[in-house]
């Protein structure tokens, strides 16, 4: 459309007719003002999809919250078949949710923050972008591969190798040895938090990959200068001064983290009942939709859209926090 | 300068400094590790099951021989196109608003912190947004409610792609078109877009392999079908729920053909991300 504008334009203007020229002028008046206004159309189409989801989950969950209100928050029991009306509290999915999502940062964070500094200060130049490249492909796996990896690999070697080495070594250790107690099991809590940490460590790396190279070599060189070690250099010059975005990414991931569905859905084992140790199944509030909500209906399907809304807050929160603090460092840059 | 082994405080730091680079580097060695096992795994899970039969067949009931994905992968590619085509040009004209009409407008920093959130929401709260919307009101699972869903998805992946790669167009470029005389609406399509050309592929193509695996989004919206269907208004097979439905169950033909699943999409989206990054990067370097 726009070329035989175009051509228009140049034929017309040739046969030099005042009256089409105005013709033509007007029409590429309306183009102009009928493409700014689909634009827009479509920018303010995605505020109304944030809203959309929004409301439409409000809806979905009123029955839920009409029914339980508060105690939905702190009830451990899930009975969605128990007569007349189902019990349901979604402690044990939110419990399950965020130790599940720290714990996967407390494993990824460290390794994340490593690769960055591998990258940007010891990794020789020719082998940085494929390291950073193949780093980053493990983000493009889909993730209910992960999901069946972990089901069918991951799971069983831990609960074969690792599990019962961790369990025999904190056996007469205080409180480690709730935490890390047996039976050792295929399906846990601590394995959806590996697979997760996995998962979030290419984000949190190309972050603080990033963040790393904005800061100014004169720093660094002053610091070299002065004697530092490259470890110091990074602890006191290149960490404090990226600060702020390294928090951000790791909110990034952790936002990522609390909302992953299937990979966590196959490895965690789907149990609403809080246990004390790490190797016990457990749930998330993702894993819970995903396993019932095809075969839920009434306040059963409505508690799991309302376990839906609270997840997309807990979300909105970590992410909205993210991005105020990567926008905080994009202004101390002065961009 | 006194040497550093004589003195035990450098050579504390030393020590220090050895230690910390040497967990730097087991650092990268874990992570890449993951990715070998996983890709390697997939390779000798999935590759005996490769043949002919997987693309021609359809999904084989529970407890068979032989059977293939043929109905899942078409139904997948026709998930991921529509899902594409409605997302996608919904995406650039969003994002074209916010580099070059709205570009120092409230209304743009709005969307483009409102984008960044959904862009990292969880997929599992699009799939309960369309069921509720699209799913309920239609009466049952269709296609067009996981295309739909899929496109929720697109939208903000394009959004992201296409403000950035416009904002990277250099102004003499749309000052030069606009000395000329060409309206606002031909200065972008026929000069920005054009010089944002491949980067704005790549953001359609990381837009199709970010969906072309995902599986929570369809759980609740498509459903699957074990047999052949093209019809957009009833449950259609697609390759993330049949593997998703194939792992949960014990039957060993399921499980081959499950891996078999994982091994091509995997191999798709992975092939889709790395030629995004080659046009991206080719792009930059020019």
């Amino acid at each position: 459309m726009a070329s035989s504008e175009m051509d228009r334009v140049a034929t017309q203007a040739d046969k030099t007719g005042s009256l089409a020229r105005a013709r033509v002028l007007r029409s590429m008046r309306w183009g102009d003002v009928v493409f700014e206004s689909l634009t827009r159309t479509a920018a303010i189409s995605v505020l109304l999809l944030l809203g959309g989801i929004i409301i439409s989950l409000f809806i979905g969950a009123w029955p839920a919250i009409k029914t339980y209100g508060f105690d939905f928050l702190t009830t451990q029991r899930w009975a969605p078949s128990l007569k007349p009306q189902p019990i349901l509290g979604a402690l044990g999915p939110i419990y399950g949710t965020l130790v599940s999502s720290l714990l996967a940062m407390v494993i990824a964070v460290p390794v994340g923050l490593g690769i960055s500094i591998f990258l940007t200060e010891l990794c020789p130049h020719a082998l940085r972008r494929p390291i950073s490249i193949a780093i980053e492909l493990l983000a493009g796996i889909p993730s209910i591969i992960y999901g069946m990896w972990g089901f069918f690999v991951l799971g069983p070697f831990l609960a074969d190798h690792f599990q019962p080495a961790v369990i025999d070594f904190f056996a007469d250790v205080p409180v480690l040895n709730v935490i890390f107690a047996g039976p050792a099991s295929n399906l846990s809590l601590f394995n959806a938090a590996l697979i997760l940490a996995i998962m979030v460590l290419p984000f949190i790396t190309a972050i603080s990959r990033d963040v790393f190279a904005t800061v100014p070599t004169v720093l660094k060189e002053a610091a070299y200068g002065a004697g530092c070690t490259t470890w110091e250099v990074v602890w006191n010059v290149v960490i404090p001064y990226t600060r702020v975005g390294v928090i951000g990414g790791v909110m990034l991931g952790l936002g990522r983290a609390l909302g992953e569905t299937m990979a966590v859905a196959f490895v965690i084992g789907n149990a609403f009942k809080i246990k004390a140790s790490l190797f016990a199944p457990a749930t998330t509030i993702s894993a819970a939709i995903a396993s019932e909500f095809a075969e839920s209906d009434g306040l059963h399907q409505s508690s799991l859209i309302l376990l839906g809304l609270l997840l997309f807050v807990l979300t909105f929160m970590v992410l909205t926090a993210a991005r105020i603090m990567l926008m905080r460092l994009e202004r101390n840059q002065g961009k | 300068m006194s040497n550093p082994k004589a003195n035990p405080y450098y050579a504390g730091r030393k020590r220090v400094n050895l230690l910390a680079m040497a967990l730097c580097y087991g650092a990268t060695l874990f992570g890449l590790t993951w990715l070998v096992m996983i890709l390697g795994t997939l390779v000798s899970n999935g590759l005996p099951g490769l043949s002919l039969d997987l693309l021609t067949q359809n999904t084989p009931p529970p407890n068979s021989e032989g059977g293939g994905l043929a109905n899942a992968i078409v139904g997948s590619l026709m998930l991921t196109f529509i899902g594409v085509g409605i997302g996608a040009p919904i995406g650039l004209l969003a994002g074209t608003y916010m580099a070059e009409y709205g570009r120092h407008s409230k209304l743009t920093s709005v969307i483009r912190f409102i984008n960044d959130i959904l862009l990292s929401a969880p997929s599992i709260i699009i799939g309960l947004f369309v069921y509720g919307a699209v799913v309920v009101p239609m009466g049952g699972f269709s296609g067009i409610a996981g295309a739909l869903a899929l496109a929720v998805i697109v939208i903000p992946v394009v959004v992201r792609t296409t403000e950035d790669m416009l904002l990277l167009v250099p102004n003499p470029l749309r000052e030069a078109a606009s000395a000329l005389g060409l309206p606002r609406s031909l200065v972008i399509r026929r000069v920005a877009y054009r010089a944002a050309k491949a980067g704005l592929v790549t953001g359609v193509l990381l837009a199709v392999a970010r969906v072309s695996g995902e599986t929570a989004p369809l759980l609740f919206t498509v459903l699957n079908n074990q047999f052949w269907s093209l019809d957009l208004t009833g449950s259609i097979a697609n390759l993330p729920v049949t593997i998703n439905n194939f792992v949960n169950n014990p039957d060993p033909n399921w499980k081959k053909l499950a891996w078999s699943g994982a091994l091509l999409i995997t191999f798709a989206v992975l092939s889709l991300n790395i030629a995004a990054r080659v046009l991206g990067s080719s792009r930059n370097e020019k």
